[in-house]
């Protein structure tokens, strides 16, 4: 039986017609719409590496039926650079080191992003390590993770103080 | 994935009835059911999703003093609702101590409820399990299962159930307000989750069709706020189940406990009251020995099902520990790490 | 022609400044952004999913398949059985050489370990593919799998690792011990470890007639061509293989396993484009892992603390149908001066895939036990683990007698002890605690790893603009190649690095060798140093045999090349661009080979090895019991540092994995099926970031004159040998209660 769905992802509008109901949003996104910036590292949610933004929340895309999101708000890795103008999570990735193989990486900026919406880390590092755990990192970048989600977190609030100052 | 039928049901009597029928299943934020599916453990005709129905996604404060969750709420907004971690602390706390922050955003109460048991041998579809399917047997008895059930186990099944969130519900005196074929009805979370016995493969009370709409907390639960710790054993720091967990609440009166609460997880099929050991603690003043004496009475019908007997010890130590942190007061700020022994690390080195 | 040495002056005094600059990852922007294209992210046009059914028993055959039901579900396009499927050109089972995996490509229907590959279902869909696998329903005449390390009558393999001698000894073992003041006599076992890299292995595999695309992660580019080559009877310039962006390989992509080759196969069979990616729980059997071991050290010391015995013996597993032995106890041969040293293995046969390196394989597992040992008789002559280690310092290779190549490891003790401040130890166990009540434990270990050489080319161009060219078929599986040996290229050909087009990660270009062993930046970048020397050798001939140039008669040796300009060594003011030289001889562009190799009369004279010191601390719950590592500091000193951000990372890498060796990785085997019951990473453990605490690198300097032409060796893998036993040692430094089976469970430790 045939569905008709619509998302938005990264702010445009897609409409499918999705032809099997057992299509989750990872592999919708990956194999349908040839969005791979996002990964399957274990299909079972158990490594984060398929983390997105939902409605403004992170979660784990593979264990998402697209069908039961019909109507949701989508932004992937793909979407999160302004042109060439990075964002300050993914700058940070890159200054601090906060990766080596690049695989988990998209999931770690997805959940970084998603985690400061949250408002749940703040500047405490233990904090961030503890947000921050639904993405296993096997090559091990985990310290230049946190140091990357610290100094953006710290440019993003500096940011909003210049905005309302 | 076996291929399904997709429901998307309009009222909660369309969802009952849509899900009455053999096959079927609700499909909430399927973070475990869609894990169940992949691994063939799970092979529905029909998901019916309920996570469009209106009216279940609310936490309400009732006239009476309870608080009433409803069932779609995700188990981040109820932690990091204010009213609710100050009011329900160890709640709280055992909610953020589970899973993942990207797993808490979509998991639902209802389904943290519902979930299955982890243990190894009913997700490896070729192993014998008698929860899997009915009298197949139990490959878990005499296999890996170090960290199987202590308590209400029986030779058809020692699975535990995995929630973090439950032991704390539990404790707390939880109503859980079911849709039914029948009507609504109520009955107490400590009656939900079943022992295995001979029927495993039965897990709760449920019949075809239940649909859990809402979580209850009564007027009491609110009084153990200033004495309430959940506390949980892992084998990494965040991201894994309880080897063993407690949660321990106290209502202390002039030095006194008028009250005690107490469940452990990890250790049983169900989120374990330890009745026993509450009535030990009543009106007994909160010291080392009581909290021994109650571990003891809460740990004695323990038993090894397997390479597990050290299990009984440390929730022994556990119970004894987060009765200890309860009665020391419910900190101002929750921790960095939720219910982890190192939730407060930092601090000079002592030889 | 140059009478200049192109190999042993190191590369900076000729040429420019990129190596030593900690440069951000080249490859940054494109993996922070989505963009960076790993194997399963390719789609050619007509594409297929194949999904592998795989084995549920570990011993035994399939008799039957429900082929009818699997291509009765809608979107199945075809399965492939061992009854139906394209014929190789070779069976895959023989050895042809060395580096060759006996694989499963269903030539049989004989099953050897749980998870083996069994058929493969083609569609068009990965739904329909995934339901399709599960509707084979296999049905199985199984036989008792042979499992564990006491499976059946041990023997003593021919070699262990690649080629080490599986005994060695040096002076008299039995002697030492019988003089021996004190003496140990311990046995540790370590677990099977996976590798779990975060990527699946994958492949995406098109046939256009007898020619053929892959697109698939590989640690050895030319390797997986030769493999392919003749398991499919094509010559090699047929295939051309991608692989730009490893999601991690820690060695379990080195080797060809019969997963892609498997869906190469599927591409044939349905004359259409096929991608198969392995789901995380098929990544346990057909891919590789770290064998368990059971080690038994014992070790004599004289009143002193001075060494006076160390025997290492090691038992191990193999698969029941190919070689590879873990070289555990061969971590026993570099570092402590006991002057009689035995190691030794034997093994037993498995039903298990067979094991395959993964990460310091021997060094890693072996470094657990030794360091754990050491410890043991450190505090059995009541002396301090650093001081124990000093006096038993090797000031030459114990097991050989040669000197060092170089060795700064005293200078790693000094400045690691130095930042974590070791000197405040007490020498008794669990005398420490927090101000939480939680026990506070301090452990050491010592880390070495060899200085390994393979083979490469690169072919490295300068061109009429003045550009460079650099290109080699190098792998970047992680650690920094796209960066690192583009760092090394540019100083090569006297360019900034935005002036060198850096090609790697394609199967047509000069082989680099295998990237493992922790050699790939040495023997990668000696080849780009060797190319590059050679292609500004010939530039220096166009200009100094040139009478128009301002260079002529200043001989080949007298000009530096430097900033795109060849210039004069004895008068730097006097030189020309590359461009002026290439445009005023007509050339449209000079090229030049050059190839990177071990050199075998420095590995007869000198023993090469990076060492370090790794400092950690633990805290345990004393009613509890559980552990977290608090603190690691680890001092490494491993010769040339090409791009210190990325060496650190690294290091922090191999840190963090020998932190998961201590206390968190195992594969459960069930005792009775031989099936593994947590292949999925929920319950396979490795570290989350509230695992890892802040973490300390030290880099500590070190000139090598005699390991390859750039001094570097290697730091991929070093990291976690010291590590894993210095998180151990704190453990029991912490709890007084000394775990010698890994890793270490908390029910050990309830007391």
């Amino acid at each position: 039986m045939n569905h008709s769905i619509s998302l938005t992802v990264n702010g445009a509008r897609r409409d499918f017609v999705l032809d099997d109901p057992r299509v989750t949003l990872l592999d919708l996104l990956r194999e349908r719409l040839h969005l791979t910036g996002t990964k399957k590292g274990c299909d079972r949610g158990q490594c984060g590496a398929c983390t997105i933004l939902v409605d403004g929340k992170r979660i784990n895309s593979c264990l998402a039926l697209a069908i039961s999101h019909d109507g949701a708000d989508i932004l992937t890795i793909e979407g999160v650079a302004r042109g060439d103008q990075l964002h300050p999570v993914q700058a940070a990735f890159i200054a601090h080191d906060g990766f080596q193989c690049g695989f988990c990486t998209p999931g770690q900026v997805m959940s970084a992003i998603g985690m400061m919406r949250e408002g749940q880390a703040g500047n405490d590092p233990e904090r961030i390590r503890e947000c921050m755990s639904g993405n296993l990192c096997r090559c091990g970048a985990y310290a230049g993770i946190v140091d990357a989600v610290l100094d953006a977190q710290g440019r993003m609030d500096e940011s909003d103080q210049r905005r309302s100052a | 994935m076996k291929p399904f039928d997709y429901v998307r049901p309009a009222t909660v009597s369309d969802a009952v009835a849509a899900a009455a029928q053999s096959g079927a299943v609700y499909l909430a934020a399927g973070t475990n059911l869609l894990d169940l599916m992949k691994g063939g453990v799970s092979r529905p005709d029909r998901l019916v999703d309920v996570t469009h129905l209106d009216g279940l996604d609310g936490i309400e404060r009732l006239a009476d003093g309870s608080l009433r969750i409803g069932a779609l709420v995700s188990n981040a907004d109820l932690a990091h609702d204010a009213d609710f971690a100050r009011s329900y602390p160890a709640v709280a706390e055992a909610l953020l101590s589970g899973a993942s922050a990207q797993l808490r955003n979509a998991a639902t109460v209802g389904g943290n409820l519902l979930q299955r048991t982890r243990c190894a041998y009913f997700y490896d579809t070729a192993s014998r399990c008698n929860k899997r399917e009915a009298g197949s047997g139990c490959d878990a008895r005499g296999g890996e299962n170090r960290t199987h059930a202590v308590l209400g186990w029986s030779d058809s099944c020692i699975a535990t159930h995995p929630s973090d969130f439950c032991v704390p519900l539990v404790a707390l005196d939880a109503i859980v307000e079911i849709e039914g074929r029948g009507g609504r009805r109520e009955i107490a979370l400590d009656e939900l989750h079943r022992l295995p016995g001979d029927t495993p493969e039965r897990e709760s009370v449920l019949e075809p069709g239940d649909l859990i709409v809402a979580v209850r907390l009564p007027p009491a639960a609110r009084e153990f706020a200033p004495h309430a710790r959940y506390l949980k054993v892992r084998e990494r720091t965040s991201y894994a189940f309880a080897v063993v967990s407690a949660a321990a609440a106290l209502r202390i009166e002039n030095g006194k406990i008028a009250e005690a609460r107490l469940a452990l997880g990890g250790v049983a099929a169900k989120p374990w009251r330890a009745r026993a050991a509450e009535d030990v603690l009543k009106g007994v003043a909160p010291t080392a020995d009581a909290f021994q004496e109650a571990a003891w009475r809460a740990l004695t019908d323990a038993k090894p099902s397997g390479d597990n007997a050290f299990k009984i010890e440390l929730a022994r130590r556990i119970v004894v520990r987060a009765l200890t942190l309860a009665a020391a007061g419910t900190p101002a700020r929750l921790s960095a790490l939720p219910a982890s022994p190192f939730a407060s690390t930092s601090g000079a080195i002592h030889a | 022609m140059p009478e200049l040495n192109l190999t042993s002056a190191p590369a900076h005094l000729r040429h420019g400044s990129n190596i030593g600059q900690p440069l951000t990852r080249r490859d940054g922007v494109l993996k922070v952004t989505g963009q960076a294209t790993y194997a399963a992210d390719n789609h050619p046009p007509g594409m297929l999913f194949a999904v592998i059914a795989a084995a549920s028993i570990a011993h035994g055959r399939v008799t039957s398949l429900d082929v009818a039901a699997a291509k009765r579900h809608p979107g199945v396009v075809d399965v492939m059985t061992p009854d139906h499927k394209p014929p190789l050109a070779i069976d895959p089972e023989i050895k042809t050489n060395p580096f060759v995996f006996r694989m499963e490509a269903l030539q049989s229907s004989e099953v050897r370990y749980a998870n083996q590959p069994i058929a493969v279902v083609i569609a068009e869909t990965l739904e329909a593919a995934t339901e399709g696998a599960a509707l084979l329903a296999p049905r199985y005449e199984a036989q008792p799998p042979l499992i564990g390390l006491d499976a059946g009558e041990s023997f003593v393999p021919p070699v262990v690792g690649v080629g080490n001698p599986t005994e060695n000894h040096r002076g008299d073992v039995e002697a030492g011990l019988v003089s021996a003041e004190t003496q140990i006599d311990a046995t540790y076992e370590t677990p099977p470890q996976y590798h779990n890299a975060m990527e699946p292995h994958a492949v995406v595999a098109h046939w256009d007639g007898d020619k053929l695309s892959v697109d698939m992660p590989t640690q050895g580019l030319k390797l997986s061509l030769a493999r392919i080559a003749e398991l499919f009877g094509i010559a090699h310039d047929k295939i051309h293989i991608r692989s730009p962006f490893l999601g991690g390989g820690f060695g379990s992509k080195g080797l060809m396993g019969g997963p892609p080759v498997l869906g190469i196969m599927a591409a044939k069979l349905v004359g259409r484009p096929v991608k198969l990616v392995l789901r995380r729980e098929q990544m346990y059997g057909p891919v590789g892992h770290r064998a368990p071991t059971r080690q038994r050290l014992r070790i004599g010391a004289d009143g002193e603390g001075r060494l006076t015995a160390l025997d290492h013996h090691a038992r191990t597993v193999s698969s029941t149908f190919d070689d590879f032995y873990e070289p555990a106890a061969d971590a026993s041969h570099t570092l402590y001066a006991a002057p009689a040293i035995r190691t030794s293995h034997d093994a037993v046969r498995v039903n298990t895939g067979t094991p395959l390196f993964m990460r310091a394989p021997g060094e890693a597992t072996g470094s657990i036990a030794l360091e754990s040992a050491i410890d043991e008789i450190a505090w059995t002559c009541g002396i301090d683990p650093l001081a124990f280690r000093l006096k038993n310092y090797a000031e030459v290779e114990p097991i050989t007698g040669k000197p060092f190549s170089s060795k700064a490891l005293r200078a790693c003790y000094d400045q690691g002890a130095a930042r974590f401040g070791w000197a405040k130890r007490p020498l008794q166990p669990r005398q420490m605690r927090d101000d939480a009540g939680l026990l506070v434990g301090w452990g050491m270990g010592t880390a070495t790893f060899p200085a390994l050489m393979f083979q490469a080319e690169a072919r490295a161009a300068i061109r009429r603009d003045g550009s460079g060219v650099m290109e080699i078929g190098a792998h970047d599986m992680g650690q920094g190649a796209w960066t690192a040996l583009a760092q090394i290229a540019a100083d090569a050909v006297g360019l900034d690095i935005g002036r060198v087009a850096f090609k790697a990660g394609t199967s047509d270009l000069p082989d680099a060798g295998i990237a493992g062993g922790s050699a790939h930046t040495a023997t990668a970048g000696a080849a780009i140093h060797s190319a590059g020397a050679a292609v500004i050798a010939k530039l220096a001939d166009l200009a100094t045999n040139d009478e128009r140039s301002p260079l002529f008669g200043a001989g080949n040796a007298g000009v530096i090349a430097r900033d795109g300009r060849l210039i004069r060594r004895d008068d730097e003011s006097r030189g020309e661009s590359y461009a002026e030289i290439l445009a005023r001889a007509g050339v449209a562009e000079v090229e030049a080979r050059g190839t990177g190799a071990p050199n075998p009369a420095a590995m007869e004279e000198y023993a090469m090895h990076a060492h370090g010191a790794v400092f950690a601390e633990v805290k345990v719950d004393p009613e509890l019991s559980q552990v977290r590592v608090t603190r690691m500091v680890g001092a490494f000193a491993a010769g040339r540092i090409v791009n210190p951000r990325m060496v650190q990372s690294q290091l922090f890498g191999g840190m963090i994995w020998g932190l998961s060796f201590a206390l968190h990785e195992e594969a459960v085997t069930d005792r009775r099926s031989g099936r593994i019951m947590n292949a999925n990473l929920g319950e396979y453990h490795v570290p989350v970031n509230a695992d890892v605490p802040p973490l300390d690198v030290i880099t500590v300097e070190e000139h090598d004159p005699h390991v390859n032409a750039l001094g570097i060796k290697g730091v991929g893998e070093i990291g976690i040998t010291g590590s894993a036993g210095a998180v151990a040692n704190a453990v029991w430094h912490a709890t007084g209660v000394r775990v010698r089976k890994f890793p270490i469970r908390m029910e050990e430790l309830l007391v």
